[in-house]
């Protein structure tokens, strides 16, 4: 396996298979914490740093629960390991940087239930990657989904002060420009055969 | 049945590691107080003059870091405190609260010394150590270090303190910066138009 193996997961995964926008995971902080910029990049980064050690470590899980046969506690188990590293990741910020923790506020523990962090190392177990590829799909994806955050967060600002017809301000607009930016995202489809 | 036995034994390490690693991290990142209240204080005038309703600046900071108070409620802060302050927070800028005290025009303290008994009261009263004097003898007040809190006009019990404004004078004056009348844009003027 050389390195443009692991380029190409990168990629894939950033824009062509977006978390976020093709495989539609992890809608919550998406919409729930893309009102502020400086939230959203908070949030980017303490998701990466989560969803990049799930993978690792559940992958690490996952062989154990091969060697004996336990496969069909494998998603309680992820859940364990994803909510253990919640818990730390909360504990570093709070004591790193107490303006990002207000900031994040509920959001910090809701990554426990982000379908992305469950998803991701699910799709790794289904793709059979090993231990490598599937630390750098994990990261890949959070950071495709950083940078659909921060690229959303930047729009919701503009679109703060844009003159919205009454029946669509507020959430429904914010889907809409979501759901255009997926097809924008669609045009990444053949870029990784 | 052994399958039961391994499966509750595995699930039953994993969750004594991750226990074992958050009980570590609990201890190793372990916050003492509350660092947004340093930062809060800070940002406060140290005044001490308990104008917000609180015993003191680290009070009310400890208030606001836990949102039992509003950022608006320090007069010698003024607009520019509550700037910085909503700046650190993350909230929006707002005015200042009507039902608390109005920031002032900048003052001191001034002692009578014809009346000043030298009773010391004024001086155990000061949170800036800006009076001198001792007992029977007359008392004074730096001005530079005078924050007018006028937390002295309290205890004195002849009277002989009396806040008076810093005027402008040679050495402070300065141009005012220039201030641009805004057009009152009225909505339903807009929807007339845009209509």
């Amino acid at each position: 396996m050389d390195i443009s193996h692991y380029l190409l997961i990168l990629v894939s995964t950033v824009l062509v298979n977006n978390v976020v926008l093709v495989r539609i995971l992890g809608l919550c902080p998406f919409m729930g914490v893309s009102k502020k910029l400086e939230a959203a990049l908070g949030m980017g980064a303490a998701t990466t740093f989560v969803l990049t050690l799930a993978a690792g470590s559940s992958h690490l899980i996952n062989q154990l629960l091969v060697a004996f046969e336990l496969e069909y506690l494998r998603t309680l188990s992820f859940i364990l390991v994803i909510a253990g590293i919640v818990q730390f990741t909360e504990m570093v910020i709070h004591k790193t940087s107490p303006v990002l923790y207000q900031v994040l506020g509920i959001y910090l523990p809701l990554i426990t239930t982000n379908c992305a962090v469950l998803g991701v190392p699910l799709l790794n177990v289904q793709e059979q990657h090993t231990f490598a590829e599937a630390l750098v799909f994990g990261a890949g994806s959070a950071l495709g989904f950083s940078l659909i955050l921060i690229l959303f967060a930047a729009m919701r600002e503009r679109l703060e002060g844009a003159d919205v017809p009454t029946p669509f301000r507020g959430a429904a607009i914010a889907f809409v420009t979501a759901g255009l930016m997926s097809l924008a995202f669609m045009g990444f489809g053949g870029l990784v055969k | 049945m052994t399958a039961i036995l391994l499966a509750l034994a595995v699930m039953a390490i994993l969750a004594v590691v991750l226990g074992g690693i958050l009980g570590f991290a609990s201890v190793r990142f372990k916050v003492e107080g509350d660092p947004l209240v340093e930062k809060i204080d800070a940002v406060l005038p140290q005044t001490q003059c308990g104008q917000c309703g609180h015993p003191g600046c680290r009070p009310y900071a400890e208030a606001i870091a836990h949102g039992e108070d509003d950022i608006n409620k320090c007069p010698p802060g003024g607009e520019e405190g509550i700037r910085k302050l909503a700046e650190l927070l993350g909230v929006e800028f707002k005015p200042f609260d009507e039902g608390a005290a109005q920031p002032k025009p900048k003052s001191v303290a001034v002692i009578d010394e014809n009346t000043c008994i030298g009773c010391t009261l004024c001086i155990q009263a000061c949170p800036v150590d800006a009076i001198v004097g001792s007992a029977k003898q007359m008392h004074t007040i730096i001005a530079s270090e005078c924050t007018g809190c006028e937390l002295c006009l309290a205890p004195c019990p002849v009277d002989c303190i009396h806040i008076v404004p810093v005027g402008t004078t040679v050495k402070n004056w300065k141009w005012r910066y220039p201030v641009f009348a805004l057009k009152l844009v009225r909505p339903s003027a807009t929807t007339e138009s845009s209509s």
